[in-house]
């Protein structure tokens, strides 16, 4: 395998794990504050098809974004409210969301375009274009560290970078700030929270609101910058494999980019099984790529790598007691 | 005069049907310690929980300092200098010290100058009261009297000039709550005001100065201290006069029933909770295990009752006991004539959601009279529990209502009734009156000393030390694994049995 090869594979990898590390930081979020979230897939395929939709009738992707952000956190208010509020089955809220969300899209894009499903393709400024770095053209032709700048770091999407700059972000929120203190004591204990005077519904809510935004964000970049234009489940079981690197993860941020990286990667060589031949001799079905993010998933969970231990409070609808 | 620190008018509270307090009037003094006294259910921690915006009370009015104040949340308690120690600590786990206390009395959005601020007042208060603790512990792994000294700092943190306390040595040793007790003494002689909520007469005769009885949802009495006795508290708080000791005759111990030599239980984290015991229990006698909580009496119980595994040898009237493997489970246990009380009653001994009639079954649901050609006779197993309820004075005496419903000392009727009812040989019995009222007791009591005179024999774990003095023949003391010593329970004391339970040996 040559270099050009791998900074293709890698570049690809980083197109990949975007919405996978959006995901499982709208779920880090949600479920650091103690609910439970396997809706992501069904807010991301929401947001996938509005903002598509709405990018494709207004011409504007940055309009088209923000109905995506506005129909997944539309879901997450209704998550909240139904666990929140309602305290109900977190896990049914969230199957109902995915089913929900599933049956909505394609209805709705049939009715408004008639393409069987879909969304026009979307062009030019309906789009997220590459962005190019300054001095990408200038530096390319250095040796190795040219062609990592220009074709690996440069010529991702705006949201690309937006989510790699989350990841610090949610941890300095999480770790530096008085609001990630509350959130993570909400999903540990939310009564010690309640008996401090802060509100848990509040803080709950908050959570899913952040939740839904990066949902959104994951959601848009599917279909307006990784592919142009809306199809049927294009979120592809994505919001499950971001459930499975949250808990790979451990539930901390940094961990989240390296287990969607990782991810990536998997997805990546996915579609380049000559590479997989090349390195290592064997043929590997590209499907046993595609499902070792469970089986990982499956073998950590299993606590062969250490344990991951989830939000003490998570799952548990808050009700006050004595 | 000064004005009470709190003074409450006429509170009243009911929730559906049920009055939880009824016209409550009390006042407090600053630089006191008033105690709160009374059964589980009394109305105590549905009037505090009034006190710190738990619930708004249907009636009446708060004033703190003589100021009309009204209380709708958390928050405005706190902002009332109210702070609250609540029996079931409101830490998180994995947070360190110093992240708890600032948890919702943080100075900004960062953290870090929060941390910085609350480091520096944590070792003023430790100076000023002697609560020390570690600021960068994680909650987890600092001990339960280090966890609620944390929960008074948060409150004085908060500025609490009145700290409200609900059963709060529950969980202690006596060693630390001793210390508890030296901490509020402190507290108060910075003119702090505590309320002392407790179901222990000797807590209120030991710390308090003025204490209230309450009874049913109302008030019957406050009094001075120094101006009652435990016997006139008991008295007030149950409404008749109770026997603070059991009428029992002496035993009349005959063959050794339970028979164990050298047995050993290692848990799951791979460490050894039984070093080696050697016991017996005689018919016709109470053998009682005392200790600190945790220092292996759960594994002894569970081991014998079959639901954990341990090596030696362990015989039931002169046949072996198997300690693993596959009939060493909690139906042979029972075939073998062995009853079980477990210790967590609402864990192990009950499924809260389902009925009297069905727990009642569980565990002996093989039984004949229970069978109906293959399927269970569920009307029998009705009948029979109406019958067991009726005996052990359950109350309300409906077998289909859910093991929830009933209080706690009602609950461990249930169980109890369940478990003497099959005239087992060997009674196990955990923490046979933890969380029960004085009635209920009383009952449990009479049952227990009822069932050894039948001449079976009775191995009772208990932290009470009252009583196992009270209840036991003989008392063995436990200790990291370990028997400390044996002694007769005519022959000994709370002293010497408490230097042996704080591992000074004999």
């Amino acid at each position: 395998m040559d270099f050009l090869t791998l900074i293709q594979l890698l570049d690809s990898t980083v197109r990949l794990a975007t919405p996978l590390l959006l995901a499982c930081l709208a779920g880090l979020f949600s479920e650091r504050a103690g609910i439970f979230d396997i809706g992501l897939e069904g807010k991301m395929l929401a947001a996938a098809f509005f903002s598509a939709a709405v990018a494709a009738l207004s011409g504007s992707v940055w309009i088209g974004l923000l109905a995506g952000i506005s129909a997944s956190v539309a879901l997450s208010a209704l998550h909240g409210l139904a666990s929140i509020t309602f305290r109900g089955n977190q896990l049914i809220s969230g199957v109902a969301i995915n089913f929900l969300a599933a049956g909505l899209t394609v209805l709705i894009a049939q009715d408004w375009f008639s393409q069987g499903g879909r969304t026009p393709s979307l062009m030019g400024g309906a789009r997220f274009e590459p962005v190019t770095l300054p001095f990408a053209e200038a530096l390319s032709s250095v040796p190795f560290l040219g062609p990592v700048y220009s074709e690996l770091i440069s010529g991702h999407s705006i949201l690309v970078y937006i989510a790699f700059a989350t990841v610090p972000l949610t941890w300095w929120i999480l770790y530096r700030t008085r609001f990630g203190l509350r959130l993570r004591a909400v999903g540990e204990n939310p009564a010690a929270v309640d008996t401090a005077g802060v509100s848990v519904i509040g803080l709950r809510y908050a959570a899913v609101i952040i939740c839904g935004v990066l949902c959104g964000i994951a959601g848009a970049y599917l279909s307006t910058a990784l592919q142009a234009g809306f199809v049927k489940d294009m979120s592809a079981g994505r919001g499950f494999i971001a459930l499975a690197a949250l808990i790979f993860a451990k539930w901390r941020p940094w961990y989240a980019l390296w287990a969607t990286l990782l991810f990536g990667l998997f997805g990546a060589l996915e579609t380049r099984p000559d590479v997989i031949q090349a390195v290592i001799g064997i043929k590997v079905q590209g499907q046993l790529l595609g499902a070792l993010p469970y089986i990982m998933t499956v073998i950590i969970l299993a606590g062969f790598v250490g344990k991951a231990i989830p939000p003490r409070a998570g799952g548990e609808p808050y009700v006050k007691e004595r | 005069m000064t004005a009470p620190a709190i003074e409450l008018k006429g509170i009243s509270k009911a929730f559906g049907p049920v009055q939880a307090n009824k016209d409550i009037s009390i006042r407090v003094m600053p630089g006191t310690i008033h105690g709160i006294i009374g059964e589980n259910g009394a109305g105590k921690s549905t009037l505090m929980s009034i006190l710190y915006g738990f619930y708004k009370a249907d009636k009446g009015e708060i004033f703190i300092a003589g100021q009309k104040t009204d209380i709708p949340d958390s928050q405005a308690a706190i902002a009332a200098g109210i702070g609250m120690v609540f029996q079931h600590f409101k830490l998180v786990e994995n947070f360190t010290v110093l992240e708890n206390i600032i948890l919702g009395a943080e100075d900004g959005g960062l953290l870090r100058p929060s941390l910085a601020k609350a480091r520096k007042t944590l070792v003023e208060l430790a100076d000023e009261y002697g609560l020390n603790v570690d600021p960068d512990a994680l909650i987890e792994d600092i001990g339960v009297g280090m966890q609620q000294r944390v929960e008074i700092l948060k409150a004085l943190y908060r500025q609490a000039d009145i700290l409200i306390l609900d059963e709060p040595t529950g969980v202690l040793t006596p060693a630390e709550a001793d210390q508890l007790f030296r901490i509020l003494g402190r507290l108060r002689e910075e003119g702090k005001t505590i309320i002392l909520i407790t179901h222990k007469l000797r807590e209120i005769m030991e710390a308090t100065d003025t204490v209230s009885v309450m009874r049913r949802g109302e008030m019957t009495a406050t009094v001075k201290t120094s101006d009652t006795s435990p016997a006139e508290l008991a008295e007030l708080m149950v409404g008749r006069k109770v026997l603070l000791r059991v009428d029992k005759k002496p035993a009349t111990p005959g063959d050794i029933v339970l028979d164990i030599k050298g047995l050993r239980v290692v848990d799951d984290q791979k460490v050894e909770r039984l070093k080696g015991i050697d016991l017996q229990v005689r018919a016709g006698e109470i053998l009682g295990i005392a200790g600190v909580a945790g220092n292996g009496q759960s594994e002894l119980l569970e081991v014998l009752g079959g639901y954990a595994d341990g090596t030696g040898d362990v015989s039931l009237n002169g046949t072996p006991l198997d300690l693993s493997g596959r009939s060493s489970d909690g139906r042979s246990r029972r075939r073998r004539g062995i009853g079980h009380v477990p210790e967590d009653r609402q864990r192990e001994g009950l499924i809260m959601d389902f009925s009297a009639w069905e727990n009642t079954a569980f565990g002996y649901h093989r039984e004949p009279a229970y069978q109906s050609g293959a399927l269970l006779n569920n009307q029998a197993i009705r009948n029979d529990t109406a019958e067991k309820m009726a005996r052990f004075d359950v109350r309300p005496p409906n077998p289909a209502l859910a093991a929830k419903s009933f209080s706690g000392g009602n609950q461990q009727k249930i169980v109890l009734a369940r478990e003497i009812e099959r005239n087992p040989d060997l009674l196990l019995i955990g923490q046979p009156t933890r969380g029960v009222d004085i009635g209920a007791i009383e009952f449990i009591h009479q049952q227990i000393v009822a069932l050894r005179d039948q001449g079976k024999a009775i191995l009772l774990v208990s932290v009470e030390l009252e009583e196992i003095l009270a209840l036991a023949d003989r008392v063995a003391v436990m200790f990291d694994g370990h028997i400390m010593g044996e002694r007769l329970s005519s022959e000994t004391d709370e002293k010497e049995l408490g230097l042996l339970m704080a591992g000074v040996g004999s």
